[in-house]
């Protein structure tokens, strides 16, 4: 087994893991369990990421990842804020 | 990618030192890919929201700073550097968001699972009169 194997079965792992959180994202009752799943998809991109990188040996891939995990961060916040009903500058 | 992750031949040729950071680095992977199945099991087969958020959110923020972890072993150099600087933005970030989440969702009147037995949050804020 070689590495590009152990990698492409990692890949698909994460996959499913990314269809587990769009499941969620779709079929949660309430509105922080989509946020809640949309987060938890964004951290899992970051790992994505960083299998890429060493899949591909690009290290444009990492400024992907950690500019993913800053967006899905603010992302986060801003959907608390609004579900918490206050303004943003509080 | 270099070569001694190739595997065969140019394994003979690696250090040491190379040798064992491939071996952490991918152990370190495989746990943290560990991390992130159960993570994503708990997010679609617990209860209610809070239970979703707690199991979710630390599973797979440790899984993430481990796969991290393993890929700055794997990689080396200036990659290596902003992989740990994502890991750390990770470990810092991702719990900041469940909590604030986690809040926003209890502020905005959604209640706990019925097999609950306590609501800590709740009580704290009749006390102070909030509620």
């Amino acid at each position: 087994m070689s590495y590009e194997m152990f990698l492409n079965a990692v890949f698909l792992v994460l996959l499913g893991c990314c269809f587990l959180c769009m499941y969620r994202v779709a079929a949660g009752p309430t509105a922080p369990d989509r946020a809640v799943a949309m987060d938890i998809l964004g951290v899992m991109i970051v790992a994505f990421c960083a299998l890429l990188t060493i899949d591909t040996g690009k290290d444009f891939y990492l400024n992907v990842a950690i500019s993913w995990a800053l967006l899905s961060f603010v992302g986060a916040i801003a959907l608390a804020k609004y579900l918490e009903g206050k303004r943003f500058d509080e | 990618m270099s070569s001694w992750l190739a595997g065969g031949a140019a394994l003979a040729d690696a250090s040491l030192w190379e040798l064992v950071r491939a071996f952490l680095g991918t152990a370190l992977i495989v746990i943290g890919v560990l991390f992130d199945i159960l993570g994503c099991i708990g997010l679609v087969r617990l209860p209610d929201v809070y239970n979703r958020l707690q199991a979710a959110t630390k599973c797979v923020t440790l899984g993430t700073c481990s796969v991290l972890l393993g890929a700055a072993l794997i990689l080396g150099g200036g990659m290596a550097v902003k992989a740990l600087l994502c890991a750390v933005f990770v470990l810092i970030a991702s719990p900041t968001a469940a909590h604030a989440v986690a809040r926003a969702a209890h502020r905005s009147g959604i209640r706990l699972w019925e097999g609950s037995v306590g609501d800590a949050y709740l009580e704290d804020r009749s006390r102070r009169g909030e509620e």
